[in-house]
């Protein structure tokens, strides 16, 4: 039994066999304007997630910190004059950090709770020092706020006892290995001899010169914090989901509570610019593309007006005509952006060969999501179909009497 | 005898309500029966075309009544009357005017690809049965642009015959053909016609066609001028 199309898509079809040039032009204009538009997104949406990516690599979504100490006006506002001078900031703990931990581990959103204990230290071997920063953590809890163990290049990111990890820039500066010992002094006259069980590289050369991770208890003795923690550190399902979590913190805590968006407030403004214009071009394009298949359908139906003409006296109803055109303006959408993801994924392949970040890594994978392609697809054949419709109502209003002696 | 076609007090004019009224049919009666095959003549401008659309339900006519097998076409709406024109009515123009990006096969099964939405084996094998009586079963898989003017014309009968119409109408068929192929697709028709007993109403500028026919139509300015049988010999 051989496969028999209806009508409406069988003379849709032969039509657009039969124009070879037109189909081909109008066919090239489809799949380059597809192609623009997935190779953009995936591009931007690709490198908007990288920086994303290395902007949290080593930040938590959410901070908890005590609310900062202000001095209160004491006298009575009768007319006295006064200063308020700002407070100097001392190292404090968050009150009854433990119930808050649970309490934000419980909140929606939240997939992590991490408490840290950090605290300005020097690191001291020899004759050389380094102002640091020892960030005090359960190492397994902290895994889950920085992914630590991906950025480890020696040892294993655990700290215990007097073990301690610290960045490649600070093992540089002075000179340390594994195993190797090193003296951190505080300001406050107590100092510890560590053992180094891990060096990493964060990918950002000022934190891997700052940061010596210790066990939670040591920086809280070390640091004069006996049982409490300076912050708690958050990891949220939804990254930009972050603000909503913190706020709902704020409220639930009363504590200073700050999300990597508040923080990154000019990144993310970058970032939302970027996909506007990025938007802009797409909406253009699509434009371009629409009009593109209009005009060329607009041209075919003044061509086919006598074979219109000899189906209508043949019986084909209006509607009939009108599908074919729609149809014709559909498959121009659909095969085009086949066309155009092939070609999106071709330019993807080329670019990311070409483009490469400072560490020699593409700068975006080659990789083309099947849902953009899917969303291309569906996009492009509604345009077709929306486009087609000027020259497809213009087809079945067309007088047979008329179109046949044309 | 059952009337294929009835006009009564026909009337056609274009450009109704404006100042370049002008009226084109001036109230044709004809009827025609079935099984007749009748020739239509009558000077360039005599309205034959006019006449030819409006019994063709391509246009509607400004007064009088028009039916088609016995149901009048006034009331009916423009979809059915497409449906109505599909199934009842073959037509063969002057120029072939066969689809160009379709084989001659599909070109015969197309009327009853838009009648029935689909074709099916049934249809291919009436189409190339027609094709085969209309001597071109051969060319079936050739597009038009590969046929000569006569083997055009030829699947331009068998595709007006393709749903088994009750008339046909041909608009100068042999116009643009030497005499020789003119004889050969008229004797095509007579055939089909003696066969099928369908009636054929044939638009000719050439007295020697129109003496063959049964019965000879003479439009004059817009109106029947004169309706006489002929003789048969």
């Amino acid at each position: 039994m051989k496969f028999r199309l209806p009508f409406a898509p069988l003379v849709a079809l032969r039509f657009l066999r039969e124009g070879r040039m037109q189909t081909f032009l109008i066919l090239a204009g489809t799949t380059g304007g597809v192609a623009v538009i997935v190779f953009l997104t995936q591009l931007i949406s690709q490198l908007q997630n990288q920086i994303v990516d290395r902007v949290l690599g080593s930040q938590a979504h959410v901070v908890l910190r005590p609310l900062e100490e202000a001095n209160r006006r004491a006298i009575d506002d009768q007319g006295f004059a006064s200063i308020i001078e700002p407070r100097a900031q001392r190292l404090r703990s968050i009150d009854q950090w433990e119930n808050i931990a649970r309490l934000a581990g419980g909140m929606p959103g939240v997939t992590a709770v991490s408490p840290v204990v950090t605290g300005p230290a020097f690191a001291v071997r020899g004759q050389a020092n380094k102002s640091v920063a020892l960030m005090g953590v359960d190492a397994e809890r902290y895994r889950r706020i920085v992914r630590m163990e991906e950025y480890m290049v020696a040892g294993r990111f655990a700290v215990e006892g007097t073990h301690t990890v610290i960045g490649t820039e600070l093992a540089k500066d002075l000179g340390l290995r594994l195993d190797d010992k090193l003296r951190v002094a505080f300001p406050n006259g107590r100092d510890e001899l560590l053992q180094v069980g891990g060096i990493f590289d964060i990918g950002n050369k000022d934190l891997n010169r700052r940061w010596v991770f210790v066990t939670l208890p040591l920086a809280q003795s070390l640091l004069d914090l006996p049982g409490g923690v300076s912050n708690l550190d958050v990891t949220v399902a939804d990254i930009f989901e972050a603000q909503t979590v913190a706020d709902r913190l704020r409220g639930a805590t009363g504590l200073t509570v700050d999300s990597w968006m508040q923080t990154n407030a000019q990144l993310l403004a970058a970032l939302r610019n970027q996909s506007v214009s990025n938007n802009l071009i797409r909406s253009f394009v699509v434009i371009i593309v629409a009009l593109g298949i209009a005009s060329v359908l607009v041209v075919s139906v003044v061509q086919k007006q006598k074979e219109i003409g000899i189906l209508r006296a043949m019986g084909a109803s209006r509607g009939m005509i009108l599908q074919v055109f729609l149809i014709q303006g559909a498959v121009v959408g659909a095969v085009g952006s086949i066309f155009g993801s092939m070609l999106a994924f071709t330019l993807l392949n080329v670019f990311s060969a070409i483009y490469r970040n400072a560490d020699g890594q593409p700068l975006f994978a080659a990789e083309l999501e099947f849902r953009f392609i899917l969303v291309a697809a569906l996009v492009a054949t509604l345009v077709g179909l929306l486009s087609a419709l000027i020259p497809a109502r213009r087809a079945a209003k067309m007088d047979p009497v008329q179109a046949i002696r044309s | 005898m059952t009337a294929v076609i009835e006009l009564a007090g026909l009337r056609k004019a274009y450009n109704q309500g404006t100042p370049v009224e002008t009226e084109v049919l001036h109230g044709i009666d004809l009827r025609l029966e079935e099984g007749e095959f009748a020739a239509l003549i009558g000077p360039s401008g005599s309205g034959k075309s006019t006449l030819l659309n409006l019994i063709g339900l391509l246009e509607r006519p400004t007064g009088g009544r028009l039916s088609v097998g016995g149901r009048d076409t006034a009331r009916i709406s423009e979809a059915e009357l497409t449906a109505l024109r599909g199934r009842s009515i073959g037509f063969v123009f002057q120029f072939h005017h066969l689809l160009p990006a379709f084989t001659a096969l599909e070109n015969v099964m197309m009327p009853t690809i838009i009648a029935r939405g689909v074709a099916d084996e049934e249809a291919e094998a009436d189409a190339l049965a027609l094709l085969d009586a209309v001597g071109l079963k051969a060319h079936a898989y050739k597009k038009p642009a590969q046929l000569s003017g006569g083997q055009q014309q030829r699947v331009a009968i068998a595709r007006a015959l393709a749903l088994r119409p009750r008339l046909i109408l041909a608009d100068e068929p042999t116009g643009n053909l030497d005499t020789h192929t003119a004889d050969e697709i008229f004797a095509l028709l007579r055939a089909f016609n003696r066969d099928s007993r369908c009636a054929c109403l044939i638009v000719t500028h050439d007295p020697r066609l129109a003496a063959r026919c049964d019965r000879i139509v003479r439009l004059v300015d817009g109106r029947i001028a004169e309706d006489r049988a002929v003789p048969s010999l």
